[in-house]
């Protein structure tokens, strides 16, 4: 799925790295622990949050993850959106909720993270 | 890499801010990517780094990190002069945390840290002593 068409399933605006928007990914995860995402996430690309703080830009780096959405309206920083930028991470920013956010994207064809 | 000496980079770990938790773990694999080492290579380094450097900040008000490049691995010493680990067994144990309340709601203290440590890393070596510090030596083979 290109992350454009992630965009428009869940109504969410762009923050940044729009020169991306069209690169493919396939998996997803969805957590406000951080903790959790960097022992459980492996084949990453996508991470669907409603934390924010730069700790989510810094934890998505780590794992060479293409593209955070932030749920239920939460906005980053533009200390946040700069973080992202300079690690060509693709932000979305949508009004749903974690649980619908996911759904849609499943739905969609996204996969789900393999658990080791 | 041809040469055999050993590429080597330090970095001060700053306790005071949470927020700013992790900038050296995110200047280190900009550095190992520069220098083209494997990709997953320095993506365990990096998670493995960045635990490390996020239990320092959360229980030792910070510390300090050397990274060493050489042909066959990296290795990371992170060193701090916090409160120490009392029972190492116990920290390595997955779900065991003694992070306060405020960091969880910031994401992390889910006990996953250390154990997340090892399980990217071909080599981990961890001294405390209560009330002095903690040394945490961890290596990644290219």
């Amino acid at each position: 799925m290109k992350m454009s068409e992630i965009a428009s399933l869940l109504g969410a605006r762009v923050l940044c790295c729009e020169e991306l928007i069209e690169h493919e990914v396939h998996s997803a995860c969805g957590s406000d622990m951080m903790s959790d995402v960097l022992a459980f996430v492996k084949d990453q690309a996508v991470l669907l949050t409603g934390l924010v703080n730069p700790q989510v830009i810094r934890t998505a780096e780590m794992m060479d993850m293409r593209c955070i959405v932030f749920v239920r309206n939460k906005i980053p920083s533009e200390e946040m959106i700069a973080l992202a930028a300079d690690a060509g991470i693709v932000v979305l920013a949508s009004p749903m909720r974690m649980f619908e956010a996911c759904g849609r994207l499943y739905n969609g064809g996204l996969k789900p993270q393999e658990v080791e | 890499m041809d040469n055999a000496a050993p590429l080597e980079f330090h970095f001060n770990v700053d306790g005071k801010d949470f927020t700013s938790a992790g900038e050296a773990s995110v200047e280190v694999k900009k550095i190992l990517r520069r220098i083209g080492l494997d990709s997953e290579a320095i993506r365990r380094v990096s998670i493995a780094m960045y635990e490390a450097e996020i239990n320092m900040v959360i229980h030792a008000g910070g510390g300090e990190a050397d990274v060493s490049v050489s042909p066959d691995k990296i290795t990371l010493v992170m060193t701090d002069h916090g409160p120490g680990i009392a029972d190492i067994e116990l920290a390595m144990r997955e779900g065991y945390s003694t992070a306060p309340d405020n960091i969880r709601s910031l994401g992390f203290g889910a006990g996953m840290g250390l154990p997340n440590i090892k399980r990217y890393t071909d080599e981990l070596k961890i001294e405390s002593e209560v009330g002095k510090g903690t040394k945490i030596t961890m290596s990644v083979n290219i």
